[in-house]
C-alpha cells in the first residue's frame, strides 16, 4: 500500500503522487512517515523532505516550515515556502541566515512570541544553509 | 436636426469608444482565467488547513482561555471592519457594493452602541470610503501597479490585523469582499476573521482523534495567524476573479451599447441626407418650373 504525498504552498499544490516513504522535518524531531501511520498533526521547521521510492531517496525539497498532517494512507505537507534542494541559492541562503542572525541578536527576551518566530527564522535560514551541503 | 458634419463626428466617436470597450473586455477575459487559476490552485492548502484546524479548534473552542484569534477576547465592543475593494474602477457596481455593505453594516453597529473601524484593501474602497468615514479608517491597503497577488501580501496583511487586535485596538474582525458566483454574479460576503468562526456541526462529528505535536495550544498558535493570511489570501483571489469578471461584464454590456448608439446615429445620419437630397431635389424642381 502506499503512502499518497501531498506538499502544498499556499499558492499552490506542488506535488501530489505516491511514495513509498517520506521524511518530514518537524519541531520535535524527524519524523519518517510509512503508510499506515497513526493520525498525527505536527508543526514542521525548516529542513529537508526527503521523499523515498524504492529504497533510495529520489526527491529532497527543502520547506521553511509550516505543518504537517498524516493520516493511514496520505501524509499532507503544508509548507510555508518550498525549494527543490538542488535550486538553493547559497548566497542568497547565506544572507538570509545573516540576517535572522542579526534579527535574534536584536531581540527583546521578554516577548515570548517575537523571539519563537524570530528563532524558527533562525533555525529555517541555518537550515537551509545547512541543506545545501547535505 | 443636426448637421451631418456633427451627425458624422458623433459616429466616429462613438465607434473610438466601442472600439476601447471592446478590447477592455478581451483583456478582462484573459486576465479573469488567469486569476481564476490562481484562485483554483490554492484551494488545496485552504482546504487542508481548514480541516486540520476543525480538527484541532473543536477541543478548545469551549475554553474562555483558548487562543485568543480563536475565542476572541471577550469583548464586543469595537469592531474592525477589512472591505476588499478592487484598485480599479470601469467594473459596474462592483466597488460600490462593498461600499454600500460597509456603510449599512456601520450604521447598523453604531445603533448597537459598538465602535466602528475600517481597513481597506484596494485602492478604490479606500476612495469611497473616505469620503463620508475618514475618521473611522484605521489603515489601508493597496496592490496598484502589482502583476498578481503573492502569499506574502497576505500575510502582510493578516500580520498588521493581529498587531492591531493584539494591541487593543479592536474586538473582532470580518472580512468583507465579493464572493465569485459564477461570471455573471458576484455578492458581497462577510466572513468573521477573529473570533475565527466557529465549526459546524458536521465538524464535531469529526471527534479529533490526532496526536498532535508539540501539543494543541502550541500548535494552534502556530496555526491561526496562518489560517488568517489563508483566509485574506482567499478573498484577495476571489476578489480579483470577480473584479475581472465583473469587469468583461460590465465593459461586454457597454460594447452593445455603443453598438445600438451607432445604429441610431447612422439612422439619423441617413435620414438627414436624404432629406436633404430631398430638398435640393424640390429646390431644382420648383426652379425649373418657376422657368
Amino acid at each position: 500500500m502506499p503512502l499518497a504525498l501531498e506538499i502544498i504552498s499556499p499558492e499552490r499544490l506542488l506535488l501530489a503522487r505516491d511514495v513509498d516513504m517520506v521524511v518530514v522535518p518537524g519541531t520535535e524531531g524527524d519524523l519518517g512517515v510509512l503508510p499506515g501511520h497513526s493520525k498525527l498533526v505536527t508543526s514542521l521547521r525548516g529542513g529537508l523532505v526527503d521523499i523515498y521510492e524504492g529504497g533510495k531517496i529520489t526527491d529532497r525539497l527543502f520547506v521553511t516550515g509550516g505543518f504537517a498532517e498524516i493520516t493511514e494512507s496520505r501524509c499532507s505537507v503544508l509548507a510555508d515556502e518550498i525549494i527543490r534542494q538542488a535550486d538553493i541559492d547559497p548566497a542568497m541562503a547565506q544572507a538570509k541566515l545573516a540576517e535572522a542572525k542579526a534579527a535574534f541578536a536584536a531581540l527583546d527576551l521578554n516577548n515570548s512570541e517575537a523571539y519563537r518566530e524570530t528563532s524558527d527564522r533562525l533555525i529555517s535560514a541555518q537550515a537551509m544553509v545547512d541543506s545545501i551541503a547535505a | 436636426m443636426p448637421s451631418l458634419k456633427i451627425l458624422r463626428n458623433r459616429i466616429n466617436s462613438v465607434k473610438s469608444t466601442q472600439k476601447i470597450t471592446s478590447a477592455m473586455k478581451m483583456v478582462a477575459a484573459a486576465k479573469l482565467r488567469r486569476a481564476q487559476a490562481q484562485a483554483e490552485a490554492s484551494r488545496p492548502y485552504a482546504v487542508r488547513m481548514a480541516e486540520m484546524l476543525a480538527a484541532l479548534a473543536a477541543s478548545e473552542m469551549g475554553n474562555p482561555n483558548g487562543n485568543k484569534l480563536l475565542v476572541g477576547n471577550g469583548k464586543n465592543q469595537t469592531h474592525l471592519l477589512v472591505a476588499v475593494t478592487a484598485d480599479r474602477g470601469l467594473a459596474g457596481g462592483f466597488n460600490a457594493n462593498i461600499g454600500k455593505v460597509v456603510r449599512q453594516r456601520a450604521a447598523a453597529l453604531a445603533a448597537e452602541g459598538k465602535r466602528v473601524k475600517i481597513f481597506t484593501l484596494g485602492r478604490k474602497g479606500n476612495d469611497s470610503l473616505r469620503r463620508d468615514m475618514r475618521d473611522q479608517i484605521s489603515g489601508t491597503k493597496n496592490f496598484v501597479g502589482k502583476k498578481i497577488i503573492t502569499f506574502a501580501d497576505a500575510e502582510d496583511v493578516a500580520q498588521e490585523i493581529i498587531r492591531g487586535f493584539k494591541a487593543g485596538e479592536y474586538d473582532t474582525v470580518t472580512l468583507l469582499f465579493n464572493r465569485f458566483h459564477s461570471v455573471m454574479t458576484q455578492k458581497p460576503f462577510e466572513q468573521p476573521l477573529i473570533p475565527a468562526a466557529a465549526p459546524t456541526a458536521n465538524d464535531n462529528a469529526m471527534e479529533h482523534n490526532y496526536e498532535v505535536e508539540p501539543d494543541d495550544g502550541t500548535l494552534l498558535d502556530r496555526l491561526l495567524p496562518r489560517n488568517l493570511a489563508v483566509q485574506i489570501y482567499a478573498a484577495l483571489l476571489e476578489n480579483a476573479a470577480g473584479f475581472y469578471a465583473s469587469q468583461m461584464t460590465a465593459m461586454d454590456s457597454a460594447t452593445r451599447n455603443a453598438g445600438q448608439m451607432i445604429k441610431k446615429l447612422t439612422l439619423d445620419y441617413n435620414r438627414a441626407r436624404q432629406a436633404n437630397i430631398t430638398r435640393e431635389l424640390i429646390e431644382i424642381i420648383s426652379g425649373a418650373e418657376a422657368v
